[in-house]
């Protein structure tokens, strides 16, 4: 494998191969109750606690739309660029499984309710865009358990009709880096609009991958496989990597791809054949009887998109030009919408610059550390802007910023009570400062004379004495100019 | 009282509300006439000590507000009661307790109906004879050893025999007319989205719909009146004025104009059946109706039609009965095993050669060539009665090639037995409401009837046309109780 300009390619004996990445991802909508029933869609209730008769398909138990869902998959249309289809049909796809209580999924084949669209993605090389195919609505199943009872498999229905995005893209991808990207990039447009909470460890974000490669300079796309239900960008990564690497190894040894699906071993961290084409299931898909076709109307969708808030791209753009933001720091800040919401809290009242620096710097770093979420954070956005304000306004300098910090991590306390109970204020009394500076220099007197004869060096070990003995709360900048005036 | 059976529906619901007869009198009567009745076998499920202890309820505190104020009513095994046994006929719902109640039963319980208990049918009401039932074939009470149609035999040799005084059917290419036919009684399919499909056991969800079955038009408005509803619970469900049909039903048939299609006489048609509906149409004539000739030209096609989409719907359907979790389950080695000995041995006959059709209609290679243009033929046939209704303001045909056959006639030939629903399979492809009234006998002495077919939601329309065929035609059903010793 090697990297250069950004490109993933994979060499073998002088050849080297390009890979081709399509994502189909499922994403849970955000929704209080599911697809086609009134049952609840919290996660991590006791089994079979949400589930209605329509859910576990009880006999003449009938789908009824929640309406919701409908409006959460035209506005993450929206979000796509892509187009909503007025007119879209809910189809049955039916096989047998324990966890499938109608013996069918309904979902939306043929006529899928958002068509085309795309995502931009912000690579180190510059913008790329990834088109999307489709968007469509469909039920999830529910769970088997098979490792609870030594004989029977148990089947969980809580999560069986609750309703999911399936969001198509062309195999516009390329890298690992590029599926990283797209994935955040679309969890985050989706967390923007409230349609998914992206959460992966919860899985309401999977994905199946779609993986070929193909010689470089090649037109023709690869035979490709599918890789099923990869629960994590991680496992993406490596299972692409892995599947992209055997398919170069094939085609070396003289052999040709079989279309597939695989499955991801993540212990064993390889893929492995589920079933090949000729024993694909064959699905029978037919339009649901009990569901009328789904008809919206240009009123309806004009409705939605006056409600559609300002999404990441838009945003990167105002961050940019507000407030002067490097493309670099506007990403960071523009990639999730609560991070954007608590950057524009504190720079509304205090330094952008300040702002930006602390929290992709002191504030990141403690989220990371507690690996939690900015919505989680010990420090409120109005105590971090009153800590910015504290060090512009030149009460406190930049490193005793740092230890205020440190005790406000600890329960968000107002830094300004801090800093008075504590005595840290910032020494910028010139009178104060030159009595400290007389005392060092009365102190070294060698330094002094070696200072004046040329060691300019020296010149930081009197800084360093003044602000120790000042428990740095000198103002540096004071104690640099009065330090020359003396000294020279 | 032995005559409180005789009575229709109507005139029952009146004693009662007089207070010249008490539900609990009622129920008691239907219940032992029921009880002496096991020979016809119309009963897959009895509620009777339920229902008299509800009777009495009813009796103690009585609301004659109520449309069936304290009535007895036995219906079609194939609606979900709550608390009293479904099983759609069928051995893999031998078992299964409803803990919900179909919207169409819930009516009639809101409107003061007891349920006496749970009517025969063929299984998942794929029949037409009533004959595929798990729970054994239904005795026609014209005629021993005579079929009494399907798939709602059960409720039509309910009714016929003065079991219940009136029932609801399901009718998916004919299943409430056909019967009806076969007995001497009425029956209306109503347009497709009248009446709520939640709670009915699913055969074909574009073609089902509820339907009263009774001893005459009358209570047959009265039951629609009862039955219809918009629910949102069935997302096919049609939001439009229900008419309050009982009040509104009118004999006068003058100006109408009624659509013969030339279509309809088949060839081998026995020639009684061409004089029924030679008689019908003179009775509107004299009754100031015009008769005008249509054509419905692809009426040929429909009953491959509906064998096409029928099943496909059918297959998908009754994947849900899969032994995992209600219902009938036979243990397997694995998860696929458990499947097919479950199926294998919790359907019958029909019903799998239904699934098998439905699945091959519905498999890659072959979906285009039947299910989807099946699809497309079934809005031909749509397009063929807007056509006419361009014209006309109803239908009138004869509701089956022929009468009631005996049991086991048929049995081992389904093609025969499909050729059964020539006349009503078209209605149900098209959504349109038809009743079919009893008009005649054949020379066996059995009854023959005539359907009328309206415009779709004008239930009004047919039932009008209907009560002036039935009052002109004065059928009497010769029904001795052979079966009771």
């Amino acid at each position: 494998m090697s990297k250069n300009n950004g490109e993933y390619l994979i060499i073998r004996n002088d050849n080297k191969y390009e890979v081709i990445i399509g994502l189909e991802v499922h994403a849970q909508v955000l929704s209080k109750s599911k697809l086609f029933s009134t049952s609840s869609t919290k996660f991590g209730s006791e089994p079979n606690t949400q589930v209605s008769l329509v859910d576990a398909a009880f006999p003449g138990m009938l789908p009824v739309i929640n309406e919701h869902c409908i409006k959460q998959a035209v506005k993450t249309g929206i979000g796509l660029k892509a187009k909503i289809n007025k007119r879209s049909i809910f189809d049955r796809k039916n096989y047998f499984y324990a966890d499938l209580p109608q013996g069918y999924q309904i979902s939306q084949y043929k006529n899928p309710i958002v068509g085309e669209g795309s995502v931009t993605l912000d690579m180190p090389n510059g913008e790329k865009n990834i088109g999307i195919e489709r968007l469509h609505l469909e039920q999830d199943a529910g769970k088997s358990i098979h490792d609870i009872d030594p004989q029977n498999t148990l089947v969980d229905l809580n999560r069986s009709g609750v309703a999911l995005m399936e969001i198509v893209s062309k195999p516009d991808l390329r890298s690992l880096d590029e599926v990283n990207a797209y994935i955040k990039k679309l969890r985050s447009i989706m967390r923007y609009l409230g349609t998914c909470d992206g959460n992966m460890q919860e899985g309401s974000l999977r994905a199946d991958v779609n993986v070929s490669v193909r010689k470089k300079g090649d037109k023709k796309l690869g035979t490709r496989c599918e890789i099923k239900n990869v629960n994590s960008i991680k496992f993406m990564q490596m299972a692409i990597d892995f599947e992209a690497n055997r398919q170069v190894d094939v085609i070396e040894e003289g052999g040709s791809i079989d279309q597939e699906t695989r499955l991801f071993d993540t212990k064993k961290n390889e893929t492995r054949s589920m079933r090949s084409k000729e024993d694909a299931h064959d699905y029978r898909y037919f339009p649901d009887p009990d569901l009328l076709p789904l008809e919206l109307n240009d009123n309806y969708i004009d409705q939605i998109k006056k409600d559609i808030p300002e999404l990441p791209d838009e945003k990167k753009k105002r961050f940019i030009e507000k407030f002067k933001l490097s493309p670099y720091e506007a990403n960071i800040l523009v990639s999730d919408i609560e991070i954007s919401k608590y950057f524009e809290e504190v720079s509304k009242n205090s330094d952008v610059k300040l702002a930006t620096n602390w929290i992709t710097g002191e504030l990141f770093a403690l989220l990371n550390e507690k690996n939690i979420e900015i919505t989680e954070s010990p420090i409120s956005s109005k105590n971090l802007s009153k800590l910015i304000n504290l060090i512009k306004d030149g009460t406190i300098s930049g490193k005793i910023a740092k230890s205020v910090f440190e005790i406000m991590r600890r329960g968000d306390k107002d830094p300004i009570t801090i800093v008075e109970e504590k005595g840290l204020k910032q020494q910028s009394d010139p009178k104060e400062l030159e009595n400290l500076i007389n005392k060092v220099i009365s102190e070294n007197p060698k330094n002094v004379e070696a200072y004046k004869s040329g060691k300019d060096k020296l010149f930081g070990f009197f800084v360093g004495q003044v602000m120790k003995n000042s428990n740095g709360k000198a103002n540096p900048k004071l104690v640099n100019e009065i330090l020359k005036k003396k000294l020279n | 009282m032995s005559n409180i059976t005789d009575l229709k529906l109507v005139e029952l619901v009146d004693k009662i509300k007089k207070k010249e007869l008490s539900s609990t009198e009622v129920t008691i009567a239907f219940i032992e006439r029921s009880k002496k009745s096991k020979k016809l076998n119309a009963y897959i499920s009895e509620n009777y000590e339920n229902a008299i202890k509800k009777a009495k309820i009813f009796d103690q505190k009585p609301d004659f507000k109520k449309k069936l104020s304290g009535i007895p009513i036995a219906v079609k095994d194939l609606f979900c009661t709550k608390n009293i046994r479904t099983t759609a006929g069928s051995k893999i719902l031998e078992n299964f307790i409803p803990t919900y109640e179909s919207t169409v039963t819930q009516n009639i319980l809101d409107e003061g109906g007891i349920i006496i208990g749970k009517l025969n049918c063929d299984e998942f009401a794929m029949g037409s004879s009533n004959e595929t039932s798990y729970f054994g074939n239904v005795q026609n009470p014209v005629s021993e050893n005579l079929v009494p149609g399907g798939s709602s035999g059960g409720s039509s040799s309910a009714l016929a025999a003065k079991l219940t005084p009136a029932t609801i059917g399901t009718d998916t290419g004919g299943s409430i007319r056909q019967p009806a036919s076969f007995t001497g009684t009425v029956g209306l399919k109503p347009t497709y989205g009248s009446c709520s499909r939640y709670g009915i056991v699913a055969f074909a969800s574009s073609l089902d719909q509820a339907g009263p079955m009774t001893h005459d038009v009358k209570d047959c408005s009265l039951m629609l009146e009862i039955m219809s509803n918009y629910d949102t619970k069935d997302s096919t469900s049609v939001e439009f004025k229900r008419e309050n049909y009982l009040n509104n039903l009118n004999e006068n048939i003058k100006g109408k104009k009624i659509g013969i299609p030339k279509e309809y006489r088949v060839d081998g048609m026995p020639k009684e059946i061409d004089e029924l509906w030679e008689k019908g149409i003179k009775i509107i004539k004299e009754n100031g109706g015009e008769i005008i000739e249509i054509s419905l030209p692809n009426t040929n096609y429909a009953l491959p039609t509906y064998y096409i989409v029928a099943p496909a719907e059918a297959s998908s359907n009754l994947a849900r009965y899969d032994g995992v979790k209600y219902g009938f389950r036979s243990k397997g080695e694995n998860l696929i095993d458990m499947y097919e000995k479950t199926r294998s041995e919790g359907f019958g006959d029909e019903v799998k050669r239904r699934i098998m059709i439905g699945t091959y209609v519905l498999s890659s290679g072959y979906y285009d060539a039947y299910y989807l243009k099946a699809q497309k033929v079934r809005r031909l046939i749509k397009n063929d009665f807007d056509e006419a209704y361009k014209k006309v303001d109803a239908i009138l045909t004869p509701s089956t090639p022929s009468s009631a056959f005996k049991i086991g006639e048929k049995l081992n030939d389904p093609v025969s037995m499909y050729l059964n629903d020539i006349f009503t399979v078209p209605i149900n492809l098209a959504g349109l409401p038809a009743i079919s009234i009893p008009a005649g006998h054949d020379k066996k002495g059995y009854p023959l009837g005539l359907q009328v077919i309206g415009k779709a939601f004008d239930e009004q329309s047919i039932l009008n046309i209907a009560f002036a065929l039935e009052k002109n035609i004065s059928f009497k059903n010769n029904i001795t109780d052979w079966w009771i010793k």
